[in-house]
């Protein structure tokens, strides 16, 4: 049902063309580089570059141990390091023992973090900080180089935690004409 | 005068006697015990008034009817501003008490420097400005806007003793007007691979949350104005995705891009903060909907009572499935119910007002409220949703949040010396 309304929908859009507003500017290949940070869990969006522990160490040192520790042991914001076991539904979630994508600590750090100064760091910085990040986690080795090809490899320990609620347990909106 | 008939115990009337005579009513009810008082021409009355303002604010008798802040220092964290519910009436939340959550501050945007990109999975990716969206043809509709953690001290294993503003203040109601999402994308089209839209905010931390390209298509629009005027900078001026129904976190604000893909990007939010651990250890993941759930405002915690009398409950109730069907009221702590008016007009995925006139004997009561909505869905009791999502393992600050998306009971006990208690019930 839902793959026929989307068909309708592509159908319906040569003549929409006409008949809408078109107020909006195409966009051609390389006009949106400088926003396009969505990474998938399947890598898809990671840019060129890498990093590893080693280079993660003093960038996390000056700028993120402020907020999260030394070593990302805790702060005024949540511990980076650690996996507590879940015992109840307010334990807390760290990226060892809930997060279930490794793809989601790059896209994090380089979208919101350092928290005063977002999108400052470069590809190579974000690779680094999330290697030293996986490391200290002992999700990843010491001297393992993090890029497009490796990150999207490594396995997180909370993969296959969750149920999910959509589609399943949703109820599915009327259909529409479009 | 006609004998007013009660609907449940301890006092509950029915929900028609001020159809059936107002004037009969409040005779009945308040006694007119004691003599008025003799009445002079106030000073109000004897001089000309204030300059009218070129944009108008409440009363300055009315200074305390403001949202509380959980970071007011503008620390590097989230800052919450919750609702006052206690002290609002009717279902229209004014837009300076629209609750916010800003995880890094509210961006501040230069409208004319703002852009929306749908790109992705489209036929033709598109830049629009604000002036170009605003000129295309827009609907209005009221709908609630609620924080995936609203209400959760509930989960608490003892009750907080918190006001309805702290304990379910991040929820709000507003008029909004924009363009339906499903226009925009008749003109980039849709390759028919793409299952997911991923919405991402220009504040600083470039909020990003995945949206199932169905809801995008079902009732999803680019929201410019709120209540009228544009957009508060806290909902993302100067636009944000309004998503009605659907927890608050993934109607991005400030929105600038729109994604489409075939698998969603298990963001932060998504993967991570909005997926609540279950009793097993596993966790719910992609619970979009808020689901039905009602709370009494009058009388609650803060609103001490005047002493035995009549008095009107009353409280909000809303569905991200539709419109509210019934509200059922106890004053016996859910031994006896008795049907509420819903306040016309009932707007689905929207707040509904209800009242229930009500005689307190100045004896213990206790408050509670359950709301139905016309997809037959039924608002928990606060023992079935912790005997399915689990409760926290120990009191939490009233700021916490142990879990999310608590929509059961919540119980009022009043106490004979006229104080309102949270309690289990």
């Amino acid at each position: 049902m839902f793959t026929l309304r989307l068909a309708a929908l592509a159908l319906l859009c040569a003549p929409a063309l006409a008949a809408g507003p078109n107020l909006g500017q195409p966009l051609t290949h390389g006009d949106l580089a400088a926003w396009e940070i969505h990474v998938l869990p399947d890598g898809k969006g990671l840019p060129p570059g890498s990093g590893t522990m080693a280079q993660g160490a003093p960038i996390f040192a000056q700028k993120c141990a402020f907020c999260h520790g030394e070593a990302g042991k805790g702060g005024v914001s949540t511990a980076l390091v650690g996996a507590p076991p879940i015992k109840s539904i307010d334990s807390p979630k760290t990226i060892a023992n809930f997060w279930p994508y490794s793809t989601t600590v790059f896209d994090f750090i380089r979208r919101a973090m350092p928290w005063q100064a977002p999108r400052s760091l470069t590809d190579d910085e974000v690779y680094a900080l999330t290697a030293y990040i996986l490391a200290l986690n002992k999700l990843i080795g010491e001297q393992d180089v993090m890029n497009a090809q490796t990150l999207p490899k490594v396995k997180m320990p909370n993969r296959d935690g969750f149920i999910p609620r959509f589609p399943d347990r949703m109820p599915q909106p009327p259909e529409r004409d479009l | 005068m006609e004998k007013l008939q009660p609907a449940a115990g301890n006092g509950l009337l029915d929900r028609r006697a001020f159809l059936r005579g107002g004037a009969a009513l409040a005779a009945a009810m308040t006694g007119y015990s004691v003599k008025a008082e003799t009445l002079a021409e106030p000073p109000w009355g004897k001089e000309p008034g204030d300059v009218v303002p070129p944009y108008g604010g409440p009363s300055k008798h009315e200074k305390g009817v403001v949202r509380t802040l959980s970071n007011p220092k503008g620390e590097p964290r989230t800052q919450h501003a919750r609702t006052p519910h206690h002290l609002l009436q009717g279902t229209a939340t004014p837009n300076g008490l629209h609750f916010t959550i800003s995880h890094a501050g509210n961006a501040d945007i230069d409208p004319a420097g703002h852009r929306l990109a749908i790109h992705g999975l489209v036929k033709r990716p598109l830049l629009f400005t604000l002036d170009a969206l605003a000129r295309y043809p827009m609907v209005s509709r009221f709908t609630f806007m609620e924080c995936g953690g609203n209400s959760a001290p509930l989960f608490s294993p003892e009750p907080i003793q918190a006001s309805v503003q702290a304990l379910h203040g991040l929820a709000s109601c507003a008029e909004w007007t924009g363009v339906p999402l499903s226009t925009l994308l008749e003109e980039t089209g849709v390759d028919p691979k793409a299952r997911w839209v991923v919405a991402e905010g220009a504040d600083a931390p470039h909020l990003s949350r995945s949206v199932p390209l169905s809801k995008i298509l079902d009732d999803a629009m680019v929201a410019l104005y709120q209540n009228g005027e544009r957009v508060m900078p806290g909902q993302g001026y100067p636009m944000r995705l309004l998503l009605p129904g659907w927890e608050g976190n993934m109607n991005v604000k400030w929105l600038r891009r729109l994604q489409l893909t075939e698998q969603p990007a298990m963001t932060y939010y998504e993967s991570r903060t909005y997926a609540p651990i279950l009793p097993g250890g596993k966790a719910y993941r992609f619970y979009f909907l808020q689901e039905v759930k009602s709370f009494i405002t009058q009388p609650s915690v803060g609103l001490a009572m005047k002493g035995p009398g009549f008095y009107e409950i009353s409280g909000i109730a809303y569905s991200g499935n539709g419109r509210i069907a019934k509200v059922m009221v106890s004053a016996d702590g859910g031994k006896t119910w008795a049907q509420a008016a819903l306040q016309e007009p009932v707007m689905s995925k929207s707040f509904t007002r209800f009242r229930i006139p009500w005689q307190w004997n100045g004896g213990p009561a206790v408050l509670q409220s359950r709301a139905w909505d016309d997809g037959g869905n039924v608002q928990p009791t606060r023992a079935e949703i912790v005997a399915q999502r689990g409760q926290a393992a120990r009191v939490p600050s009233p700021l916490g949040f142990p879990s999310q998306h608590y929509n059961g009971i919540t119980s009022w006990s009043v106490e004979t010396n006229g104080e309102v208690r949270h309690v289990y019930a």
